[in-house]
């Protein structure tokens, strides 16, 4: 199949830019951690009140400024509704839904994952500036789904 | 029956679709423009209707059914006009098609005025709507197969009359399509009649919720580019005619569109990156396999472009741009489709930016998402569908495009596109901020990184009061056009090859090997993760939530 001149250096040139662009997006995945959420952890979506660490939703210290968030999504709250978590802390946030899908997203971080029910899905982020974060679902989840939010106040240290 | 012409009763076929397609649009835009009102804080609903409720009927009627409409009446008369009349079989089934993808529209529509199915287009479980919500959706799609099945047989027997000759480009480009859709949908029809039905109707308590979202999405992504083949359509064979040129290469635009079947499907995953239950190397390597898609997309541009240059210098351009001046600017049946075109280039880069592995994680479910696909199918797909109407209701009717109703258009396509620079850019704006998509007026307890989106909400409302007024103006055309423009011959035009080009090679119309490749490619990226979920992911009771 004959192929203009001009149009194999502009495919050429495309390939490569692509090829070099996976390999960017591959290598910040593989050899330096950034995958997207992908928890792969299960559980019973109709027992997670009696399931850990879900049995004990909110913020627990689990080394030197590094805590454990264990978060709850159900129609349409957030659980526990009041988060306090120290400026610089590293948290790792671990999320499962009671009843239909949900999002999470921390809004102005880069916090956004999918919950669905059955399944946990987590993130770690350091806070690093002070004040009041916007929690909410962005996964439509019902009728009452603009109204589920929390905050994350981070307080100066 | 002249040549070039196409048979009256193939017509009514056609008209019958692009008369629903029309009807959905109409629906769907009034859900539209409330929708906007009412997430700009300037609007309360009345009589109990719901925000949500809107959603669902304004993603059904306009992401559904006028596309699948709009596509399967194009097609029918693209392969009536390149093929000859529709022989009795093909012609039954797509009746059989439309009758079906009617009923099952009107079942849908209806569930969703009486509140029982607000669960939007995407209807992720567990919210639960009720039975006749899916059953709908199964009709619409079981009518486009049926009508897939009558286009494929025209085909063929047109190839088995033409021994040994290569088909005809619109045809074979709306076979191409057709074949994508039908390996597309399985996945769909998979979920909807195994899991949705049964435990819609009580048979099944609980539902695999990440199996069905994967199996949606195995339809999802595939759905984009059943709207796009038909646009590119018109943009490679089309368009041509329309500016007085040629096809840039016949070979090249079948290799884009064989390329387009295998590297539109298994790529679902990277509508689920933010997902638990997936590992990360599966959605990595549908990522890889999304982006191939670059390249078929690289070719149409450039064959596009050299079509224009081509065609500007026969005409005596000269200089590096001189051929820009030739274009029919004020040809409707050009503009319109020239400016999907344009808007696509920030569309594409926008759908790059969503498919990255770690950037989906800014924008995910927030208002960017919304703002991206009304670029991509609100403007490129339905500017170059508005084009395609400009001469192919006439044509059908027997009627004529006349200079002021060509006028009319061009300025329709003006008002599409500032309306819709307003009402995306402020969505991709605000959604960069963290503004989240599918969400009803809220401020969160007025908190000051909510309040921040306010302004950004209400420039999003202007756009969509503009974009009203244009659905507006394209309906009077499209009705004018259809009734009481005057009696009249207009073209449908189809581009030729250039006298140069060289013989088609019959591998690009071996179906074998391209649905071979792609089943090939859709194994290797879905069994494992699929064994994995079937296995491993929990099943939900349903909820209904609305």
């Amino acid at each position: 199949m004959h192929m203009h001149k001009l149009e194999k250096i502009w495919l050429v040139i495309g390939t490569a830019t692509l090829v070099m662009f996976l390999t960017i997006v591959g290598i910040s995945a593989f050899a330096q951690g950034h995958h997207p959420p992908s928890d792969k952890t299960v559980l019973d979506p109709e027992k997670v009140d009696s399931t850990k660490p879900f049995d004990q939703p909110g913020l627990r210290k689990i080394g030197e400024n590094e805590y454990e968030l264990v978060l709850i999504s159900q129609a349409f709250s957030f659980l526990p509704n009041e988060i306090k978590i120290p400026e610089g802390a590293k948290v790792h946030i671990v999320v499962t839904s009671k009843d239909v899908v949900h999002g999470l997203e921390i809004v102005g971080t880069n916090v956004n994952m999918m919950v669905t029910p059955g399944h946990v899905n987590s993130h770690t982020y350091t806070f690093k500036k002070s004040g009041s974060y916007l929690v909410i679902c962005n996964e439509y989840c019902g009728a009452g789904h603009q109204m589920m939010s929390t905050k994350i106040e981070v307080t100066e240290t | 029956m002249k040549s070039g012409t196409i048979h009256q009763n193939d017509g009514k076929l056609a008209l019958a679709h692009i008369a629903v397609a029309y009807t959905a649009l109409f629906l769907g835009a009034i859900a539209g423009l409330l929708q906007a009102f009412v997430r700009s804080g300037t609007l309360e609903l009345p009589a109990g209707i719901g925000y949500y409720q809107l959603l669902t009927a304004h993603g059904v009627l306009l992401a559904l059914v006028f596309t699948t409409f709009f596509i399967i009446g194009f097609l029918y008369a693209s392969m009536s006009r390149t093929t000859g009349e529709l022989i009795t079989i093909a012609k039954k089934a797509g009746w059989i098609g439309f009758w079906l993808m009617t009923i099952g529209t009107a079942i849908t529509t209806v569930m969703i005025l009486l509140n029982k199915a607000t669960v939007l287009y995407t209807f992720y479980a567990p919210l639960k709507a009720s039975p006749w919500f899916y059953i709908g959706l199964t009709l619409v799609v079981v009518g486009s197969w049926v009508s897939g099945f009558g286009m494929f047989r025209q085909y063929a027997v047109w190839k088995k009359e033409n021994d040994g000759k290569t088909s005809p480009l619109l045809s074979f480009m709306a076979v191409a399509t057709m074949i994508l859709w039908l390996i597309a949908t399985l996945g769909v029809a998979i979920t909807v009649l195994f899991q949705f039905i049964p435990w819609s109707f009580g048979l099944t308590d609980k539902i695999n919720v990440l199996l069905s979202r994967t199996l949606f999405w195995y339809f999802g992504h595939p759905l984009v580019y059943f709207w796009l083949l038909p646009t590119y359509m018109v943009w490679y064979v089309i368009i041509p005619k329309i500016i007085g040129g040629k096809i840039f290469s016949d070979s090249l635009a079948r290799l884009a569109f064989a390329l387009f079947i295998l590297f539109s499907i298994p790529v679902g995953f990277h509508h689920q990156i933010l997902e638990s239950g997936i590992d990360p190397f599966w959605k990595f390597l549908q990522i890889v396999l999304t982006f191939m898609v670059v390249i078929p997309s690289l070719m149409t541009a450039f064959a596009l472009f050299a079509t224009f240059e081509m065609s500007g210098r026969e005409k005596g351009a000269r200089g590096l741009f001189g051929w820009v001046k030739t274009l029919p600017w004020s040809d409707v049946r050009f503009f319109a489709p020239f400016m999907g075109m344009l808007i696509f280039i920030p569309g594409g880069a926008g759908g790059i930016i969503n498919a990255s592995n770690q950037m989906n994680q800014v924008i995910h479910n927030t208002l960017w998402v919304t703002g991206h696909f009304h670029l991509t199918v609100a403007t490129t797909v339905a500017l170059t569908f508005f084009g395609v109407s400009y001469w192919l209701i006439p044509h059908l009717t027997g009627r004529t495009l006349t200079p002021r109703l060509n006028k009319l258009g061009m300025i329709q396509t003006v008002f599409w596109c500032v309306g819709m620079l307003l009402m995306s850019g402020a969505m991709h704006t605000v959604g960069l901020f963290g503004a989240p998509r599918r969400t009803a007026y809220t401020t969160y307890g007025d908190h000051p990184q909510a309040l921040e989106w306010m302004s950004y909400q209400t420039i999003m409302a202007v756009g969509g009061a503009i974009l009203f007024v244009a659905i507006l103006m394209i309906l009077f055309i499209v009705i004018r056009l259809a009734t009481t423009a005057p009696k009249g011959t207009e073209e449908f035009p189809v581009g030729e090859v250039r006298d140069d080009a060289e013989k088609t090679p019959l591998l690009l119309e071996n179906w074998k090997i391209w649905i071979g490749l792609s089943v090939i490619l859709i194994a290797i990226a879905y069994t494992i993760p699929l064994i994995d979920i079937i296995e491993n992911a929990p099943s939900s009771p349903g909820f209904k939530f609305w």
